[in-house]
């Protein structure tokens, strides 16, 4: 039977199980929406700009671990998805882009909406397509999702032109491409394993280094073993938080420019690195010249790009996470780590994370306060945006999803949420993208509409989607936005303060940010200000009664609160600064 | 920062030129040359690149060339046995007096007369990158006009490999001539 493309579009997405789209009509395709209008069992979802459609779609996929779907037209439609699609890319989150083109006798006449789609994201997808023929139109779908799944996965493009979509043509689906260019490889090589199991077992003061990878492989079972069996400690990336639970003896929870001062310095003093599905990041090496000096290092990712790309690694092995360490940890025995643990308990209790606050000085892991610490006045000491974050971490039990935008919100509620679960942290890691939080929490959401969505945001990162509170009403999602409101382009300020003698320059929103608590009932949402930290429970509370709409608590936190320990970039993990 | 020949088969259709020099930009990897024609395998083509860079750079070269999904294959060939060529066209003024000495530059050189008329002479030169700048920098006197180069092919040799080297070829004859020359003029 013969089916128009737009038909064949609809048709793929389902043979692919795909059951919810986030997108935006435009004129190049409208023959697609024509065709959803009357397709059942295809969700569609109308944003309220492009690149929120892509941070839905990303955040979907980074709660499901499935491929998330956008549809939007050309010309504007299609550029302003670049953010979202280069976010995605960074990351390596499945994700398949249908952008909507001129009809193809028009391609390069400079016809209304028209753009390069496929020559302005090359550089920013894993693969894209121009489709010119409807016959064609399936192929490119079996290969598109093949690709952006499978490997190290990533956001894949494809630009159908307005004829192509309206042009009819048989349809049947592909079985498994093959594509002759991409053979992704899974498992490692038998001899490098073996090799790694040996330099394992031996080692003395090894320490497990896990990344994003880690989760997407859904491997942390994996790690907890390989972990267990060694007795060695774990710290993750940001991206790798809640690939092993952070309240484990042998966590050394998050590593990095704002990691803990004993990841960092069991990183810089082991004997062996074992680096899991990361890429020694410029934000986790520092200077590169001392980073983690005396260590042996041990490198497992899916692509072999990775490898050898910022650090020369004595053992590259190439290969999904999972497997590979399937195949390895049969062969690792207990090492004598034993005086190496006591180092990390020591160093554990010496360097705590901390925040000072209304109560006194905070450490992490104690019950109770220490009022002796601090003789602050707390009637004008303001809201803690740390002691919120683990509050609700503590109310949550570590179970919801937690959504961040970027900045200093993001690296307190890294810090101090408290992450067990894989998947559980969404945050864009890579590219680093404002406006992220609000659109990935409800694409979040939408895959688990029963479980607790949180997005930590600041006043700086909410404005640039807050656009999609629309699409979270509209849809009665209870996405629960917390925003640490200082006023301030907090990170930014924090390094003008500590690296340009304090010359702020251009980061004050006080005098013009808007009513939050307005803006939310404005748009139909439930707006909650938050002043104290005695206040932060029952306003938590509060929300987590509201089940039919997002809730916005604006939490007014101190308005030049940084962000400690604190690597300066490009200096080396002992230049740490702690609070 | 040596000098790298590398060999890929690519798929044959279109953007995928624009998907490799993007990637060079992108990634601040530098292009010599570069050179595309149809390969072998039907639908396929052999790109041959000719980059700088130390062993890093070359491994991230290649490994982000095997990234892309249209790359089939990719070789580095420096350091196997390969033969390497480049096709110049040049056209260099000529006239009563000096036609006779370019001809016979261009026989020492196997280079072809292709074009000839009152004032100038085109010459087609092929051989490795050093011979085709040897043959330009003996007729750069006359006074060139204009010259065409097409970037360095290559293809490896199938017997060998690094461990086998092939046997010590003799110095061809235009290297002989270019070193008596130069030898002369000093």
């Amino acid at each position: 039977m013969k089916l128009s493309g737009a038909e064949i579009v609809i048709e793929c997405l389902k043979q692919e199980g795909v059951d919810i789209v986030f997108g935006y009509p435009g004129g190049v395709v409208i023959p697609t929406y024509d065709v959803i209008q009357r397709t059942t069992g295809l969700r569609h979802i109308l944003v309220r700009h492009e690149q929120g459609a892509t941070h839905m779609a990303d955040g979907y996929a980074r709660a499901t671990g499935k491929p998330g779907v956008v549809l939007v037209s050309s010309g504007p439609g299609a550029t302003n998805t670049v953010t979202g699609i280069a976010t995605a890319y960074m990351d390596s989150i499945p994700m398949i882009v249908i952008t909507g083109q001129v009809p193809v006798h028009l391609i390069g006449n400079d016809a209304f909406q028209e753009s390069d789609t496929v020559g302005i994201t090359r550089p920013i997808t894993k693969h894209n397509f121009l489709i010119k023929e409807t016959e064609d139109v399936a192929r490119v779908f079996a290969e598109a999702f093949h690709i952006a799944t499978t490997g190290r996965p990533g956001p894949v493009l494809i630009d159908v032109p307005k004829d192509v979509q309206i042009g009819e043509a048989e349809f049947s689906y592909p079985e498994r491409p093959d594509i002759r260019g991409y053979k992704p490889r899974t498992e490692g090589h038998p001899k490098q394993i073996r090799k790694a199991a040996e330099m394992l077992t031996s080692a003395r003061k090894p320490v497990i280094y896990v990344g994003g990878g880690a989760i997407i492989s859904e491997a942390s079972e994996e790690i907890r073993a390989l972990s267990r069996k060694l007795n060695a400690p774990v710290t993750t990336t940001l991206m790798g938080l809640g690939a092993y639970p952070e309240n484990d003896p042998l966590s050394l929870k998050m590593l990095g420019m704002h990691g803990t001062w004993y990841a960092n310095t069991a990183v810089m003093m082991c004997d062996l690195l074992v680096c899991i599905g990361a890429r020694f990041d410029d934000r986790v090496t520092g200077k590169l010249e001392e980073f983690s000096p005396n260590s042996k290092k041990i490198h497992i990712d899916i692509d072999p790009s990775s490898l050898n790309k910022n650090v020369r690694v004595d053992l590259p092995i190439v290969g999904d996470v999972k497997p590979v360490l399937q195949q390895l940890i049969p062969l690792v025995e207990r090492a004598d780590t034993e005086e190496w643990l006591q180092q990390i308990d020591e160093w554990k209790r010496d360097h705590p994370l901390t925040y000072a606050n209304t109560i006194g000085l905070h450490e992490e892991g104690l019950e109770g306060v220490d009022r002796e610490t601090v003789e602050k006045e707390t009637d004008n000491f303001p809201l803690c945006a740390q002691y919120a974050i683990e509050r609700i971490g503590q109310l949550t039990k570590g179970e919801a999803f937690v959504v961040t935008d970027v900045g200093q919100h993001q690296m307190w509620a890294a810090q101090w949420y408290g992450f067990s679960n894989p998947r559980s942290m969404i945050t864009s890691g890579g590219l680093g993208t404002m406006g992220f939080g609000l659109p990935a929490a409800i694409g979040a959401q939408f895959a688990f509409p029963d479980r607790e969505v949180i997005v930590f945001s600041g006043d700086g990162s909410i404005q640039m989607n807050i656009q999609e509170m629309a699409t979270a009403v509209a849809c009665g999602l209870p996405v629960k936005i917390v925003l640490l409101n200082n006023g301030y382009l907090g990170m930014v300020r924090q390094w003008q303060e500590l690296f340009y003698a304090q010359r702020y320059s251009e980061v004050d929103l006080r005098d013009s940010n808007p009513d939050f608590v307005k803006l939310a009932e404005a748009y139909g949402a439930v707006g909650i200000r938050v002043f104290k930290d005695e206040d932060v429970e029952g306003a938590w509370l509060e929300a987590s009664k509201v089940k039919d709409r997002p809730v916005m608590l604006d939490m007014v936190i101190a308005e030049e609160g940084n962000v400690y320990p604190m690597i300066p970039a490009g200096a080396a993990s002992h230049e740490m600064i702690e609070e | 920062m040596a000098r790298h020949t590398i060999s890929m088969v690519v798929e044959n259709r279109f953007g995928v030129l624009a998907r490799i020099s993007g990637l060079f930009s992108g990634r601040g990897f530098n292009i010599d040359s570069i050179a595309v024609g149809e390969a072998a395998e039907p639908g396929t083509a052999r790109m041959t690149i000719v980059t700088q860079g130390d062993e890093m750079i070359i491994e991230q070269i290649t490994k982000q060339l095997n990234r892309l999904v249209d790359v089939i294959r990719v070789v580095d060939l420096t350091g196997e046995n390969y033969i390497n060529r480049e096709l110049a066209l040049i056209k260099v003024n000529a006239n009563q007096s000096t036609r006779q000495e370019l001809v016979q530059i261009a026989d020492i050189f196997k280079a072809k007369i292709v074009d000839i008329n009152q004032k100038t002479i085109m010459l087609e030169a092929t051989g490795n990158e050093d011979k085709i700048d040897a043959i330009i920098s003996l007729v750069r006197p006359f006074g060139v006009r204009e010259i065409a180069r097409t970037g360095r092919v290559a293809l490896a040799r199938e017997s060998s490999s690094k461990d086998t080297p092939s046997p010590e070829a003799p110095l061809p004859v235009w290297e002989k001539e270019r070193r008596k020359i130069t030898a002369d003029l000093a």
